[in-house]
């Protein structure tokens, strides 16, 4: 009988994104349980890791850069995964929130903040624990390198599954006809 | 007791300690714990990090596309998002009446969406510590963890899910980010192979759903100083009911109740939401703080979610949910339950409920119906609100003349929740930290807190430590592509 093999570590993170593509991921369903066999979940908020192991093998991350700890987030994965690979819309090329982009920000806060209906007290939240929010949403490849991409919004269950069992089996992923989808 | 550790006296004299980000729990959150030499806890807060401004990018769209873009707030629940939309979209269209099938679609797919996320939470995200403890192993605090001490349990869970979110794709073309509901009614009814589908698993689903129940009341009931008293505060408490005063997640009135269980306003009709409720902003969170107006912010805060529901409607209108709410109710001896950790009982009895209900309306016939749309006369303002698995979700819209967005209020679930989930960790963080040295078991007792109410804190960001005053967006070259600084 063969030793068993070492498990794959896999981080997964969302940055500006709606969680979506985590869902999308859990969609792999009863098929969550053989992917075990194969891997551990190392930072992910599946679980109370809160930092990247510096050996990950592969790093998944949904959702684009909207303000300044996004872009520390990206940057602790793309140090500590062999393997980074951008799932869905937002991380490839800002999604929905990047709809912002052709507007100001001060607008928004403006917006939000001040000019809402029913509002007490106009205030634009401004503490040192709440992150610089960036002028524009920003797509992750334009901070760090990225190995592989996974379109949709988000990205289905079946895409997600045939791209983690082609790198578990030590192919380079590919989603063929049907997977490959952008909606 | 309200504000009480809100803000401390002088937090430049104070150590930090954050819970960075807050995990197991649907988005993204962090925790600041203030302490001094002593180790007494001086300010706690749930900071929401996060910024995104729909309610101005959606401004200028026209109407019928926003269903689709605001799901996009969630993915998580993001059914909740297009139906809210919906319904206030309806009103727009002056489609005061869907028709049959539009309504029982819609129902399939919230009901649907309500199984999955409940399941998601229950077994996916609080599991670990309701079966092994709260300062158990961090390494086995997770579903792997769960999978592997109790292979059953997860499985079934896996499987609940799986049910809702199936439901879902029937009903709305996609398991995450479908279509379905358009301003009006929806765009498509069931097919019996799909609704034979569905009914070939419902069987097990409503057992599982009993069962579920049956987990969590034991778990409470074996350890009730601990599951009555953690986290505890008292507040008034909000949802909408259906008619007769039913359990009802898509349709109904607007009624809140007051800590000992009384009555403040009962049948309002949710278009005038904005004559009832309020909110504030304050610095340290993006996410505002709603109360109501007649009360007033210092003491006119509520809880919605599971818990407030379960206990402000009158009747559960499927038999097992109803046996379960009874239970409940005699359990908490007449008067309103506040313990947090009974969010989680009264979570099961409602996905008990879904699983019920879902049953039912697939043995409606007005699912296979072909009148799918109504209009009638064109209004320029509405508001859709919904029970969303977190609680009572509001969305209110203006249009133009021109078809165009103009204004857009969104009041989320877990915003409803907001002061509510800082009170509780206030609580935690007096009873279980306060004088004591602080380790990574004892912070996830205010983890444990934050994911009794299920929040959904998506779309906001991790962070690593304070922030800095600049920053730069550097490209894998080299090349600064964006620079900041705080002024």
């Amino acid at each position: 009988m063969n030793a068993p093999k070492k498990k794959l570590k896999v981080a997964t993170t969302s940055l500006a994104g709606c969680f979506g593509c985590h869902m999308s991921f859990l969609d792999i369903d009863e098929r969550l349980f053989t992917l075990l066999e194969h891997i551990e979940f190392d930072r992910s908020p599946l679980t109370d890791i809160k930092t990247c192991s510096p050996d990950c093998d592969i790093g998944l991350i949904e959702g684009g850069l909207c303000n300044a700890e996004n872009v520390h987030v990206l940057r602790e994965f793309r140090k500590n995964c062999k393997i980074l690979i951008a799932m869905g819309a937002c991380a490839i090329n800002g999604g929905l929130p990047a709809q912002r982009n052709h507007l100001p920000l001060t607008t928004i806060l403006e917006e939000v903040y001040h000019t809402s209906p029913g509002l007490k007290n106009g205030m634009i939240p401004n503490d040192p624990e709440l992150p610089l929010p960036l002028n524009q949403v920003h797509p992750i490849h334009e901070v760090v390198k990225i190995d592989y991409f996974m379109p949709g919004c988000p990205p289905s269950a079946d895409a997600i599954w045939k791209v983690l069992t082609d790198l578990l089996a030590g192919k380079e992923p590919e989603l063929g006809h049907g997977l490959m989808h952008y909606d | 007791m309200t504000y009480q550790l809100e803000t401390a006296a002088h937090p430049e004299t104070l150590r930090r300690v954050a819970i960075d980000p807050v995990s197991r729990v649907e988005g993204h959150g962090k925790v600041t714990i203030l302490l001094d030499d002593q180790n007494k806890v001086h300010q706690v807060r749930l900071h929401i990090v996060e910024f995104r401004g729909f309610e101005k990018f959606i401004q200028g769209r026209p109407y019928w596309e926003v269903p689709v873009m605001v799901q996009r707030l969630c993915g998580i629940c993001p059914v909740s998002h297009h139906l809210a939309a919906s319904k206030a979209l309806d009103v727009i269209v002056g489609a005061k009446k869907l028709t049959a099938t539009a309504e029982k679609m819609r129902r399939l797919m919230h009901y649907g969406q309500m199984l999955q996320s409940h399941a998601l939470h229950f077994f996916h995200l609080c599991s670990p510590d309701l079966l092994f403890g709260f300062d158990s192993d961090v390494t086995k605090r997770n579903i792997v963890g769960v999978a592997m001490a109790h292979p059953e349990t997860a499985k079934r869970g896996v499987l609940l899910r799986r049910f809702g979110q199936e439901v879902i794709r029937v009903t709305a073309g996609k398991r995450v980010h479908g279509t379905g509901a358009i301003p009006g009614g929806v765009n498509k009814a069931l097919t019996v192979a799909e609704r034979d589908e569905l009914l070939k698993d419902i069987y097990h689903i409503v057992q599982w759903s009993r069962d579920a129940v049956q987990l969590i009341q034991k778990v409470h009931t074996q350890d009730p100083g601990l599951y009555n008293s953690f986290g505890i505060f008292r507040s008034n408490f909000m949802s909408i009911v259906g008619h007769n005063g039913d359990l009802d997640f898509y349709h109904g009135t607007l009624r809140a109740r007051d800590d000992n269980g009384k009555i403040i306003f009962d049948h309002v009709d949710y278009q005038q939401y904005n004559q009832y409720i309020e909110e504030e902003v304050r610095p340290w969170s993006y996410m505002k703080f709603p109360y109501f107006k007649s009360i007033g912010k210092e003491h006119g805060w509520y809880k919605v979610g599971p818990l407030a529901r379960v206990q402000n409607c009158c009747q559960i209108s499927t038999p097992f949910a109803e046996h379960e709410r009874k239970e409940f109710v005699d359990y908490a001896g007449g008067s309103p339950m506040h313990a947090p950790l009974a969010y989680h009982w009264t979570r099961m009895i409602e996905m008990l409920h879904a699983a019920e209900v879902i049953k039912e309306l697939l043995h409606d016939d007005d699912l296979l119906g072909s009148d799918l749309m109504v209009q009638g006369e064109r209004q320029s303002e509405g508001v859709g609100v919904i029970e969303a698995p977190r609680g009572t979700l509001f969305h209110h819209y203006r249009v133009d003349e021109n078809d165009l967005i103009t204004m857009a209020n969104l009041i989320v679930s877990t915003t409803n929740n907001n002061q509510a989930m800082n009170e509780a960790i206030r609580h935690v963080a007096r009873r279980y930290l306060h004088g004591h040295e602080v380790t990574e078991g004892l912070l996830n007792h205010i983890e444990v807190a934050i994911r009794a109410f299920d929040p959904c804190l998506s779309c906001a960001t991790h962070a690593l430590g304070k922030m800095p005053l600049e920053v730069e967006l550097v490209d894998p070259e080299g090349r600064i592509v964006h620079s900041l600084s705080r002024s």
